[in-house]
């Protein structure tokens, strides 16, 4: 039996219990820390919950103001990913399956944005594409103002957003190796059909869930968005930056905008995790 | 001559040349890291040669002088079918759509690609699991399915790399015989350390050790007048190596062999003696009477061999019965004599 063969059916036994199994390095101790932490992550969500005006939700949540931050932040959050995609996918092949010298430094590079504090990537992208930044100036000599626009935000997501899609989908074709791809070269396939009809739908589950992360991602940016593109409302203010705004003069709003922001990024997630399932078992 | 390889490649101790006629069969009989699979490699496209050059029906795969290419074509467009131990079906596909791949690949609109996977799957005799996930097939039927895929590619060459080596011992024989049917017009190289695939499945073996061809012929001749170690023992064969006198094949310890008949050879030539282990008996005390031949040894290991058990030691290996090893009291380190008569000893000249 192959190895995706029986790797495959681990997972889906994993997910049903089994009351013949026994636990194997799993101290009684660490059940405690363990439930604190879920309870960590868990509570805050609940407690949000308890001080949501719920009477009033309807009108807060569909204020002008809600709904263009709602809005803007669906679309720029859906270019941004579209952008770590055509960007991301090709990173990927090439941290993976490339050879060349300086890759290890490369691949450490990439990871950067992910520890990198948001703010000092907006100050960094800003610096960049600002008016007098390195490729600013050039740019607005050809019309182009990218800083304090829509166009910032999606950078400014895109930013942050990306490492998520490469880390994610990199670890997906290591692990899947470059053996199915000599298989099919070896029936006649060029790199395109290897990479389409063989390479791509092998590491589509993690393909997906960097998508899923990426997009996440982008949705909840608040510090490079606000450092780069600003908070114009219509323009740059996405739902987390009208979240942070609206909790010094409405915090109910705040709270319901919150509440907003859980609840698209759980039906985000499930989707496409039952989409992404779907495709590892295909 | 339609596949010419001449190649090294330093960097894995490889330095070999191999030839395959049309529609014939090489098998590359080798112990494991001898470089079979690096000289698959560089037929197959997934390795450069150093130096060298590769050609298929007048192509020139790969040529390269002291590490500078002169001609490569990327693996897709070699016609080469590289087909490993693990059948490495694509787990996202069918049966039908593994076996379709190849001519899919090559252009072969979908409905005759799918007709072709057909025709296969009947020559494997797994239509019925046409539409089933690799994952759902056992080991045996996914290795079937892995070999009509590579056949199905048309390949001009088919490369085996240990095909069998993956598999239960009791499904490998039906799998030889699938293979001795499909492959009888393929031309194909095929790499082993099972003496009964050469023996079955190749017209031609190649001895490969230490990344070089020690030796090279026609399947029966190798097998059964080995000139080198490797083939002596792939072939279950005790060889004694030396050179010729008047009275025997005098080796290099100093003893002289002596076997059946009078090799029309002159004196001094280097000569090759092999028997067979059953041949060989074992004893406590120096032997008297008949055999010619007799060694001091000492016994190494004990394995069960069919209802033998197979005595190696430090000279000769010997197969004797169960019953003897107990009587004798044979174990690792015991001090023995080993006896073979003349008669069972062949001499020829290396």
């Amino acid at each position: 039996m192959s190895a995706p063969a029986t790797s495959e059916r681990a997972a889906t036994t994993r997910t049903r219990l089994d009351p013949a199994e026994v636990p194997a390095g799993l101290p009684r101790w660490a059940y405690l820390p363990a439930v604190g932490g879920g309870l960590f992550v868990v509570l805050p969500l609940v407690a949000m919950g308890t001080r949501v005006d719920w009477s009033n939700y309807g009108g807060l949540v569909t204020s002008e103001s809600a709904r263009s931050a709602l809005a803007l932040s669906l679309q720029t959050a859906t270019a941004s990913t579209l952008l770590c995609l055509v960007l991301g996918i090709p990173m990927a092949l090439v941290l993976a399956r490339g050879r060349f010298p300086g890759q290890h430094l490369l691949r450490s590079l990439v990871l950067v944005p992910l520890v990198l504090p948001p703010v000092v990537g907006g100050v960094a992208l800003l610096s960049t594409f600002g008016r007098r930044g390195l490729l600013g100036e050039s740019m607005e000599v050809l019309g182009l103002q990218i800083a304090f626009s829509t166009t910032a935000v999606v950078l400014a997501q895109s930013f942050v957003a990306l490492p998520f899609l490469v880390v994610s989908l990199e670890g997906s074709l290591r692990t899947a190796g470059e053996r199915y791809d000599v298989v099919a070269a070896s029936l006649g396939a060029s790199p395109a059909t290897v990479l389409r009809r063989v390479t791509l739908p092998l590491v589509w589950p993690g393909l997906v869930s960097g998508t899923v992360l990426a997009f996440a991602r982008a949705l909840g940016e608040f510090g490079a968005t606000i450092t780069f593109a600003g908070s114009l409302q219509g323009v740059t203010r996405t739902l987390p930056l009208e979240v942070y705004l609206q909790r010094e003069t409405d915090p109910d709003a705040a709270v319901a905008l919150s509440l907003l922001l859980v609840a698209v990024a759980v039906v985000v997630i499930a989707a496409t995790h039952h989409r992404g399932a779907g495709g590892a078992a295909r | 001559m339609t596949f010419e390889l001449t190649a090294t490649v330093p960097s894995r101790g490889l330095d070999v040349r191999l030839d395959v006629a049309a529609g014939r069969t090489l098998a590359l009989l080798g112990p494991n890291g001898a470089g079979k699979s690096t000289a698959l490699g560089l037929a197959a496209g997934t390795l450069r040669p150093h130096d060298g050059a590769i050609t298929l029906d007048g192509r020139t795969l790969a040529g390269a002088r002291d590490g500078r290419r002169t001609a490569w074509i990327a693996p897709h467009r070699r016609r080469v079918a590289l087909l490993a131990q693990d059948p490495m079906l694509f787990p996202h596909l069918s049966v039908r759509e593994n076996i379709a791949f190849g001519p899919r690949a090559q252009g072969t609109t979908r409905r005759e690609a799918a007709a072709r996977a057909d025709r296969w799957l009947d020559a494997i005799d797994l239509a019925d699991l046409a539409d089933r996930r690799p994952a759902a097939l056992s080991g045996g039927q996914a290795q079937r399915v892995a070999i009509a895929r590579s056949l199905a590619a048309a390949p001009r060459l088919l490369l085996l790399d240990e095909p069998m080596a993956a598999l239960d011992v009791d499904v490998t024989p039906a799998l030889r015989q699938t293979l001795q049917h499909l492959l009888a017009e393929q031309t194909t190289i095929l790499a082993t350390h099972d003496v009964l695939d050469a023996l079955l499945l190749a017209d031609e073996v190649a001895v490969v050790d230490g990344g070089r061809v020690v030796e090279r012929g026609p399947t029966a001749e190798v097998l059964s007048r080995p000139r080198s170690a490797f083939a002596a023992s792939i072939a279950g064969l005790n060889l004694l190596s030396g050179t010729w006198t008047s009275d025997g094949v005098a080796t290099a310890g100093g003893e002289v062999v002596h076997g059946h008949g009078a090799p029309d050879v002159a004196l001094g030539v280097a000569m090759t003696a092999v028997c067979r282990p059953a041949a060989v008996a074992v004893h406590l005390d120096a032997p008297h009477g008949s055999p010619r031949n007799t060694f001091r040894a000492t016994v190494r290991s004990l394995a069960p061999h069919g209802d033998l058990v197979r005595v190696r030691t430090d000279r000769l290996a010997a197969d004797v019965t169960p019953g003897s090893v107990a009587e004798l009291g044979l174990a690792p380190g015991r001090e023995v004599w080993l006896a073979v008569k003349a008669a069972e000893v062949d001499v020829y000249p290396v």
